[in-house]
């Protein structure tokens, strides 16, 4: 029998993959619009007998992940862009220390308190590595209510695996909309990678353990961050995922991610209808970014659109390496650009 | 004819976007009374929280600064370490004061900052949506706590008496807890408002009022059930009174009894 | 097909509740669906509106800006849908609460008189329920047929008692459509 599809806000689906991916512990503290996403995991963590606990603050919440997560413990927290500002700390200590975490980002408007509407402004925040140092992390951002639950699923072994922090940027729009979606079967705990490296349980392990990101000896320093960065570049040739339509006769492409990326399909539709040579490029991974595809297509007219006032666009520019013409469309403050609004620019920048 | 019940100055004549019964807007009044009475309007400086009384902006006529969650009491000191002629008021909910912002709150009144410092107790997160505030009460619902407040199974602690905490401090001079959900209660709580107002204007030290206040909508209650609520519930457990009153002014302390 | 609906009212019409349960039909025939709310700043009473689709195809973007057709709950919301509706549109009002005409001379317009309806079927709550009715009956995009089972997983059991009594309200709205 295939599983049963539910109606679910984007939130919650986010919080039972999680829960189905076998997470142990989950710290969070409340702020919109990810709030649906805590009290899930507050009732549901309970319910199955986990860890959840709701932080005093979002620095708090980021350092109980750290510490779970070096006991070995699938761990997560989610907030929305201020809390995930005072989070970068956190974060840059967990890659620091090779910690695995998940951290969802339900995204809204800043700078500053900013408003509660959808964004796409932490782009920047989320792929540049938002805390001090040298340093990346993964980022998935998911289209919708399914690729949120299967995305954030996927987000445990990913960063299991990877040995770092696994973001989901999502935005106000993925969180709070309702869509069917079908959920991932629990995860087998018995499929878990190992974590040899974990403190606790040392019975007859001849090493002692430590997380820690303390360097002082530059040399040593050094040698250890062009160890990671080797991992990087392991993680960008296989982990790097995009999802593409009609770019082969493409006169401009579009590219978009998320709930942009969904505004895009559709003014791709209209435009077809109308015989204009469109295709479509999603990032579904925004680090590692899909360098290569880029790269591929240098040369081709791209035109970027955002909820920001253009920052994915700057990657679109450096990975066609200057070979191409690309234009930016972007609505910001928490508005949402329409298919009817892309479309125009797309016939503006085809003069058609 | 003498004048009976007027509009405070200081107090713009629009309506609030706060709920019905909800307590902001009683407070917002009661401190645009005592500014009017002391004829500061032109030298008061609001620091905005981050919570459903983000919105005072809107309503008090006068200047402010809006800072970070939690940060407010930061804000409030450099505001008033510039401009110390200036009556400089922190308003605060419990979540702003007593979670994300335990550091700054305590930290400011240990230095005996000389602003005055309205925190509004509401044990709920307001603006949120009603999750657990470091006040809700051990048993009550929440969000974030669906099978109520359980301090010793899920860990989620013991409501936070944020007034005999910093009672302690030696920064502290005036620490007060009123209520506002009766006549009475109004009353006595506006006069710890002015005895906090006039000790900063005199520069005696760290001042705080906590107000116990409605929140019927995430209370999910009429408003008229909340007072009630209030009194039954939040009262026994947050005494109200002067918890502290070290103030240098010895006929403001009999006046406060 | 893709029925893209634009509803609105003011908050404790049950607008919100409407677009879930359109939605929730809409999935239980099959079809690929999204809601997306919206709210006033205001936190009780403020403006209630929601964005919602149901589509034989993956649906694209989540936001109704040119509906296919409009419920308009209550008189403010009036201009709003007028100014959005797709030429030629489907516009459903609830001619208890909106006495005035469309300017909208284009539009398809079917007036029902929700409230009047529900109060006759014993509470004025049920309005949301007349309205559904009668947008299921206009536009044929979500039939309704499987609402008693979504019903019964959508309210706790305290509650259904109560589902036969938003059946007849669906049913009286169907048939307020000539
Ligand atoms: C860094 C950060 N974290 C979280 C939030 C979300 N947030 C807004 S208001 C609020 C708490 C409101 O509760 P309280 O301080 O008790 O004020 P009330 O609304 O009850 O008056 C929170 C957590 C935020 N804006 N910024
Ligand atoms: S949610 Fe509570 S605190 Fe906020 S305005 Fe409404 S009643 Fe007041
Ligand atoms: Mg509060």
């Amino acid at each position: 029998m295939a599983a049963e599809k539910r109606l679910m806000k984007g939130n919650e689906a986010m919080g039972e993959a999680a829960v189905r991916a076998g997470c142990d512990a989950y710290f969070g503290y409340p702020i919109t619009p990810q709030n649906e996403l805590t009290a899930y995991m507050a009732k549901h963590m309970i319910d199955h007998k986990r860890v959840f606990i709701q932080a005093e603050s979002e620095v708090s919440a980021i350092n109980m992940v750290y510490g779970a997560a070096a006991t070995g413990a699938r761990s997560m927290t989610s907030s929305s862009s201020p809390g995930v500002s005072l989070k970068q700390e956190g974060i840059s200590y967990a890659c620091g220390a090779d910690v695995p975490m998940v951290v969802i980002n339900v995204a809204r408007s800043g700078p500053g308190l900013g408003g509660i509407s959808p964004a796409q402004g932490d782009y920047f925040q989320s792929t540049r590595g938002g805390g001090h140092g040298d340093y990346h992390h993964i980022v998935l951002a998911p289209k919708s209510v399914q690729e949120a639950a299967d995305l954030t699923f996927e987000a445990f072994d990913l960063a299991d695996e990877w040995r770092m922090p696994a973001m989901i940027l999502a935005d106000g729009m993925i969180g709070q909309m309702m869509e069917g979606v079908v959920l991932p079967e629990p995860k087998d705990p018995a499929t878990r990678v190992a974590k040899p490296w974990a403190v606790g349980n040392k019975g007859k392990r001849a090493e002692l353990n430590h997380v820690d990101s303390t360097q002082l000896v530059p040399e040593n320093f050094e040698k250890a961050l062009h160890a990671r960065y080797a991992r990087y570049d392991e993680i960008k040739r296989t982990v790097a995922r995009w999802e593409e339509q009609h770019l082969e006769d493409a006169d401009v492409i579009l590219s978009a991610y998320g709930t942009s990326a969904r505004v895009c399909l559709g003014a791709m539709q209209m435009a077809r209808k109308l015989g204009l040579k469109v295709g479509l490029l999603r990032p579904i991974t925004l680090w590692p970014f899909p360098e290569k595809r880029f790269g591929e297509l240098a040369g081709k007219r791209f035109l970027v659109v955002e909820m920001s006032m253009g920052q994915m666009v700057e990657d679109v520019r450096l990975y066609t390496h200057g070979k191409s013409e690309v234009s930016f469309y972007g609505r910001c403050g928490g508005m949402i650009p329409t298919e009817e609004d892309v479309l125009a620019e797309i016939r503006r920048i085809l003069k058609k | 004819m003498e004048l009976v019940y007027g509009h405070p100055k200081s107090l713009k004549p629009i309506q609030t976007k706060y709920c019905p019964g909800c307590g902001h807007g009683v407070i917002h009044r009661l401190i645009t009374e005592v500014i009017d009475e002391m004829g500061m309007q032109e030298k008061s400086i609001i620091l905005n929280p981050v919570g459903c009384s983000i919105w005072a902006s809107l309503y008090f006529d006068f200047d402010s600064v809006q800072v970070p969650h939690g940060r407010t009491p930061a804000g409030a000191t450099a505001v008033k370490r510039m401009l110390p002629d200036h009556l400089v008021i922190c308003y605060q909910g419990d979540g702003d004061l007593a979670a994300i912002g335990t550091a700054e709150a305590v930290h400011a009144a240990n230095r005996g900052e000389k602003f005055t410092t309205i925190f509004v107790n509401n044990a709920i997160y307001g603006m949120t949506g009603g999750q657990m505030a470091p006040t809700t009460l051990v048993g009550q619902k929440a969000t974030t706590a669906p099978y109520g407040r359980d301090p010793i199974e899920n860990g989620m602690g013991y409501p936070i008496r944020v007034l005999e905490m910093l009672a302690t401090l030696g920064g502290t001079k005036y620490l007060a807890r009123g209520a506002v959900n009766n006549a009475v209660n109004v009353r006595k709580t506006k006069q710890y408002i002015r005895k906090a107002f006039e000790a900063q204007m005199r520069g005696e030290g760290s001042s705080m009022v906590e107000i116990l206040s409605q929140c019927p909508t995430n209370w999910a209650m009429e408003p008229a059930d909340s007072v009630g609520w209030v009194e039954s519930a939040m009262i026994p457990f947050y005494a109200l009174g002067e918890i502290k009153n070290e103030l240098a002014d010895v006929a403001g302390k009999e006046a406060g009894k | 097909m893709t029925e893209k609906t634009f509803m609105a009212g003011f908050g404790g019409q049950g607008v919100i509740s409407m677009g879930q349960l359109w939605v929730y039909c809409g999935m239980k025939e099959d079809l690929e669906v999204t809601f997306f709310p919206f709210y006033g700043a205001e936190k009780r009473g403020g403006i209630a509106r929601a964005s919602v689709i149901v589509s034989t195809e993956e649906i694209a973007s989540p936001l109704v800006t040119v509906p296919d057709s409009a419920v308009v709950m209550n008189m403010d919301s009036l201009p709003l849908c007028e100014a959005n509706l797709k030429q030629g549109g489907t516009m459903l009002i609830n001619s208890s609460l909106v006495k005035v005409d469309t300017k909208r001379t284009d539009a398809r317009v079917i007036k029902v008189p929700c409230n009047e309806i529900a109060e006759k079927l014993g509470d004025v709550k049920f309005a949301n329920m007349v309205m559904m009715g009668a947008l299921s009956k206009a536009t044929g995009a979500v039939k309704l047929d499987k609402l008693e089972a979504v019903l019964k997983s959508f309210f706790g059991p305290s509650k259904h008692k109560f589902i036969p009594m938003n059946l007849k309200a669906i049913e009286e709205g169907m048939k307020a459509v000539g």
